[in-house]
């Protein structure tokens, strides 16, 4: 089928592309934009290892298609650091051992980062129920919420990790 | 994924036209939550996928304040329902359901009219709609038509929507005073959850703040689709409503349910937790009423 012109506003850069009305956001991110950062995991909108946000809000890439992306700002999980510099949010999952196999790690930060950005130290229950539709079988989610609540305010002296100066 | 030409008509005009054109092998697409990974499972593939995303109309949710109907464009997603202080104010029983669908990344795209047209028999959004006597407006090559939203369904799957017509939106008639209105899905985990039973429960009392004068008991994952429990809702209008009597009303609802055994769960126990949470629902509206007093 003959391929479409579209184009995308990913994390605040305009891309043309050549698309099929058939491609997910999710393929056409990872594949020919190479921002393999998001995954596909399960492919039916469960597991949330594919999240990103568009206009601010968690999506499942994976359930959207490139086409209906159309005049939204996308941020996928590249868009966090500042260059080499890791957002806050990143640095605070390395800091308390919230990653292990990494694979939904990529979609826990979209959530994180969205709940964080309208949400000012966010408590436990907010903080679950914010990565609730992420799926993560390795870390038992305590680590993943001690990251997410330590980057919610960074300030406050932390027992848990060590922040680094 | 099958190929299929994408279109995303700006009118509900133009999409009935469209499908018209082509109606064998057109498909009507909201948020796309279940469609896609229907299209991705080769259920359904269509050669015309019509979007109804950019028709703005249909996305629209408000509530008329001279006639006090709520009106709810088909395309609202469960979000927008969610984050709504009028809808958590007023139709906590709307809240209650929409707030748990699926996951936040779902209800931010997902929408009620797709909940309700995508007919599975644990539709969520179904039962709010139902119990609030909600009707459908629905718009095909023929015109436009109303259907009160518990006749919508046919069987899983299937409503009474002809080929080409689509939901506009569904209206909720004004409520009355003293009413209290609540749902819940029963699971076996608190997020990403299919529900093993929904009850909402709509009570509206008297000025005395005791008798009943109306009554909804709505049942979700009872029967092929969302069911009223009629008998159950009879046996509250005219008494004085109390605990016991809805213990009477849960376990009527409980063995008018056509429950069955299923994957995820048996049937005796959705009827044991048809009894438990219709009571349960029933208090739950009765606190909301005493406080709106």
């Amino acid at each position: 089928m003959e391929k479409l012109q579209i184009t995308l506003n990913i994390n605040g850069k305009d891309q043309a592309l050549l698309v099929q009305p058939n491609d997910t956001l999710l393929e056409v991110l990872r594949d020919e934009l190479d921002l393999t950062g998001s995954k596909e995991s399960c492919s039916e909108g469960i597991c949330g290892s594919c999240t990103i946000q568009m206009d601010g809000k968690p999506v499942r890439s994976c359930l959207t298609l490139a086409m209906e992306a159309q005049g939204t700002k996308i941020k996928t999980v590249e868009g966090l650091a500042n260059g080499d510099e890791l957002s806050n949010l990143q640095q605070s999952f390395i800091d308390h051992g919230a990653v292990q196999c990494g694979i939904c790690t990529p979609g826990m930060l979209m959530s994180a980062d969205a709940l964080l950005s309208e949400t000012l130290n966010p408590d436990d229950t907010t903080i679950r129920q914010a990565l609730s539709g992420n799926i993560c079988r390795c870390t038992g989610y305590s680590k993943i919420v001690e990251a997410v609540a330590h980057a919610g305010k960074p300030e406050k002296s932390c027992p848990d990790c060590q922040t680094k100066e | 994924m099958k190929e299929f030409k994408y279109l995303s008509p700006e009118s509900v005009e133009d999409a009935i036209s469209l499908y018209g054109q082509h109606s064998e092998t057109s498909k009507f697409v909201a948020g796309g939550t279940d469609v896609i990974v229907k299209l991705k499972e080769g259920w359904m593939e269509p050669d015309f996928l019509i979007s109804l995303k950019k028709i703005k109309e249909l996305s629209d949710l408000h509530k008329n304040e001279a006639t006090k109907e709520l009106s709810i464009g088909a395309l609202v997603t469960h979000a927008t329902l969610e984050k709504s202080l009028m809808i958590q104010n007023r139709y906590p029983i709307i809240y209650d359901a929409v707030s748990n669908i699926g996951s936040l990344q779902v209800r931010n795209v997902g929408t009620i009219g797709g909940n309700l047209i995508n007919a599975v028999p644990s539709a969520d959004g179904a039962v709010p709609m139902i119990a609030l006597d909600g009707v459908a407006l629905l718009h095909g090559p023929d015109g436009e038509r109303s259907v009160e939203v518990k006749d919508l369904f046919i069987k899983p799957y299937v409503t009474v929507l002809k080929p080409g017509e689509i939901l506009k939106k569904i209206t909720i008639p004004p409520q009355e005073a003293n009413t209290g209105s609540a749902y819940i899905k029963f699971g076996r985990r608190a997020a990403m959850e299919l529900p093993l039973i929904g009850i909402g429960v709509l009570l509206t009392l008297d000025t005395d703040q005791k008798t009943c004068t109306k009554a909804r008991i709505v049942l979700g994952v009872a029967a092929p689709t969302p069911m009223r429990a009629f008998e159950a809702e009879k046996s509250l209008v005219g008494q004085k409503i109390n605990e016991e009597i809805l213990v009477k009303a849960g376990q009527i609802a409980a063995d008018e349910s056509k429950v069955r055994d299923s994957v995820r769960g048996k049937a005796w126990h959705r009827k044991e937790m048809i009894k438990v949470h219709v009571r349960r629902m029933g208090l739950k509206c009765l606190d909301i009423i005493k406080k709106q007093s």
